[in-house]
């Protein structure tokens, strides 16, 4: 592994499959009675978090805490990035107390590009922007490959707002390196120009999306982009592109049904999509921790690696 | 003191020249251009074989920053840059703060550059008072305090009726509304060129037509009023065919290039160093198409001029998230190298006609002095050195701000000596010449 996991742009298959694996092993400490290992003690984590963040945040704690990582959250507000300190003082304060990783949630896109050239610490990408959301690609690869068997040759739609979506982004970048077929779908004002170039067939048709799909993956509509003419009303989006148990009987017979969260019930997914037999939503929070587990652990083994040598 | 620059090729397209001519210099002025000249009492100075003699460079579009932003620049620092670059003179924009929307502050800028006494100095004025976009500045008042055209410059001049006014009104004292061509809804809060590039990365598109949309709507009202608009720092393939159909028309429209529009595409957001805010300026960097037909206009004919929009910011300013850092890079000092480097050496222009772009044009458009060696002109010369292997080095910048994605490049082509007015102002160490 690298120094940072920045996205999976820079992952490679086998990196990829590396912390899948190690993710198996760490899920197994998830369930024994003392949900502790030793592997991170002495390690001081910063989770630096720029943007509210409910899921992504208490997984990451949690994994740092059942590897036994000293934690530490700094969440900023905001309203106060513009005014306040900047990233990059902020992140050379932190560095002065020699934590060994640093967390960062941020609202634009390259904010981990930034902190990685200037921090020694490990920059771990919790979410940039509209770019990547690493852990969240690997989380859901786990949770495919734990119905699925293997990614390879698999159909994956990928539904919703992709334009704003670095779950999209990440998603993309490491379902097409392990060889999935992945359809992308949404209304033509929410596609990102260029984004066939990434290997995908794009469609506005949810059906032909959908269509003896594998593995169907809903991505979150934000109420505020009707603001910018995105598109006209919640209720036609839903319409449109709501994932409804008639649309979801087009996929095979064991389709799953993937949500990063949090989910807007009635806009892009129907109730009893998300909280029916096909859906595999909690699982992926499930699996969330024991993937960032994977991520902190191979990351700290690399620190070990490079004062060995 | 009165010079003799003898031998040396002469480039001088407002004339026709272009061979070995001799150059007297006498108070100030070109007293003769000509073959085998006698010194007169005058130094004489030799040029080395392979340099060129050509009338001062005019960069028409430069933020010196003063008043107000002096931290990222002031005229004595820009107008050094300047004449490190091989410009003679320099027209400023008026996004200063306060704006230059009144005699006050063009007289400021104007006392400054005196004060500095490297490049000459051309203000240019707001279009509208504050840039507000509301109501037009007092442009007789600009006029006659020294500045050579009116601009909103780092936006659009806001509406289409107040557009229409400025390029009548204008028109009256012979100067040219300099536009910012930006359709701010298609902008919206945009960071980056609109593609594949923007997309992967994640960062918000601006769309080429955002640019071109708005260079229609002036060249219409051009057609419309018969003022004369010059479209800034274009960077679209819509818009130069904007331009081409409003030049085949007879509107009165000319056009300007940066050299980064026309060396650089958006692949730089991404590589070599990924979200690197030096990548980041308006118009954005754009695609391998679009910085093709830039190349492909230089070299036909339809862009008028090469200006660098050399935009300084300070350092603090550009260490920061890609979507906070503000728009722009410094380009005086680096135009003339990536000219040589990517313009002529190629083979894509003559160099004839990158004095035209860098020269002539400007003068021409901005109704200045300069642009030619003509005997009886201020004796405003940029002799270059087209085989100059430089480097781009942050150090030896005199620009107050070093925010520039060309550091580190290695080109073919540089500045040897500025003159203005008959004054040497510039000599560059690394060239053999000894004025």
């Amino acid at each position: 592994m690298k120094k940072d996991l920045l996205g999976i742009a820079d992952l490679s298959r086998e990196e990829i499959y590396l912390v899948l694996e190690t993710a198996e092993a760490m899920r197994e400490v998830g369930r024994r009675p003392i949900k502790k290992v030793p592997t991170l003690r002495g390690k001081t984590v910063v989770n630096l978090f720029y943007e509210p963040s409910t899921r992504t945040r208490t997984s990451f704690e949690i994994a740092e805490k059942r590897l036994s990582a000293d934690t530490l959250n700094v969440a900023v507000a905001a309203s106060s990035v513009l005014k306040g300190e900047t990233l990059v003082d902020t992140a050379r304060n932190i560095e002065a107390m020699s934590p060994d990783m640093i967390v960062l949630r941020h609202a634009s896109s390259g904010a981990c590009h930034l902190l990685s050239r200037i921090c020694k610490s490990r920059i771990i990408n919790a979410g940039d922007g509209m770019h990547e959301h690493p852990t969240q690609a690997l989380l859901d690869a786990f949770t495919i490959k734990e119905h699925k068997k293997t990614i390879e040759g698999l159909k994956v739609a990928i539904v919703g707002d992709l334009l704003h979506s670095r779950v999209l982004r990440s998603n993309v970048l490491l379902l097409t390196k392990l060889g999935a077929d992945v359809w992308v779908c949404g209304p033509p004002t929410l596609v990102p120009p260029g984004i066939e170039c990434l290997g995908v067939h794009v469609t506005t048709s949810v059906e032909e999306a959908v269509a003896e799909a594998d593995v169907i993956m809903m991505l979150r509509i934000q109420q505020e982009r009707m603001q910018g003419a995105f598109f006209p009303s919640l209720r036609e989006y839903f319409n449109v592109f709501g994932m409804t148990a008639a649309r979801v009987s087009r996929a095979k017979p064991d389709v799953i049904i993937m949500h990063p969260g949090p989910m807007n019930r009635g806009v892009e997914i129907a109730s009893d999509v998300a909280d029916g037999p096909y859906s595999v939503i909690l699982e992926q929070v499930a699996n969330g921790v024991a993937v960032r587990m994977a991520v902190l652990y191979l990351l700290a083994g690399g620190v070990e690696d490079e004062s060995a040598s | 003191m009165n010079r003799l620059l003898k031998g040396g090729r002469l480039v001088d397209p407002a004339n026709g020249r272009d061979g070995v001519f001799d150059v007297l210099i006498e108070d100030g002025r070109i007293a003769r251009v000509g073959r085998d000249l006698v010194a007169n009492g005058a130094t004489v100075v030799g040029i080395p074989a392979g340099f060129v003699v050509c009338p001062g460079l005019i960069d028409m579009h430069v933020h010196l920053r003063e008043p107000g932003q002096e931290h990222k620049e002031t005229v004595a620092t820009g107008t050094a840059a300047a004449v490190a670059g091989g410009f003679t003179a320099v027209a400023c924009m008026p996004n200063t703060s306060p704006v230059n929307d009144n005699a006050g502050v063009t007289a400021y800028v104007l006392g400054k550059a005196a004060e500095a006494n490297l490049a000459r100095v051309y203000p240019i004025g707001a279009v509208s008072r504050g840039q507000g976009g509301e109501q037009l500045a007092d442009i007789a008042e600009l006029k006659n305090a020294g500045c050579v055209a009116i601009t909103d410059d780092g936006r659009p001049v806001a509406t289409a009726l107040l557009m229409r006014r400025a390029l009548e009104y204008a028109s009256m004292f012979d100067i040219p509304v300099i536009e910012h061509c930006e359709e701010q809804s298609l902008k919206g809060d945009g960071v980056a060129h609109e593609g594949y590039q923007a997309s992967s990365l994640g960062l918000r598109g601006i769309p080429g037509e955002a640019e071109s949309i708005m260079a229609l709507r002036d060249i219409s009202l051009s057609s419309l009023t018969g003022g004369a608009v010059h479209i800034a720092h274009m960077s679209a393939r819509q818009t130069l065919e904007a331009v081409r159909f409003g030049k085949a028309h007879g509107a009165r429209v000319t056009c300007e290039v940066t050299p980064h529009h026309f060396v650089l595409t958006d692949e730089m957001l991404g590589t070599p160093v990924p979200y690197d805010t030096n990548t980041k300026m308006n118009p954005p960097l754009r695609e391998t198409a679009d910085r093709d037909a830039m190349l492909q206009g230089l070299a036909d004919g339809s862009i008028d001029v090469i200006a660098t929009d050399h935009a300084p910011h300070h350092y603090d300013e550009k260490l920061v998230e890609f979507d906070y850092a503000p728009f722009g890079i410094t380009g005086l000092e680096t135009a003339v190298s990536l000219c040589f480097d990517r313009l002529v050496h190629p083979g894509v222009i003559s160099l004839s006609r990158l004095i035209e772009l860098l020269s002539m044009n400007p003068a021409r458009i901005l109704r200045v002095p300069g642009g030619s060696l003509t005997e009886g002109s201020p004796a405003d010369v940029t002799i270059l050195a087209p085989d100059l292997q430089v480097t781009v080095s942050a150090e030896r910048m005199r620009s107050k701000s070093k925010n520039s994605p060309f550091i580190g490049w290695s080109l073919r082509g540089g500045v040897a000596a500025t003159i203005v007015g008959g004054r040497i102002v510039y000599v560059n160490p690394d060239t053999k010449i000894s004025l």
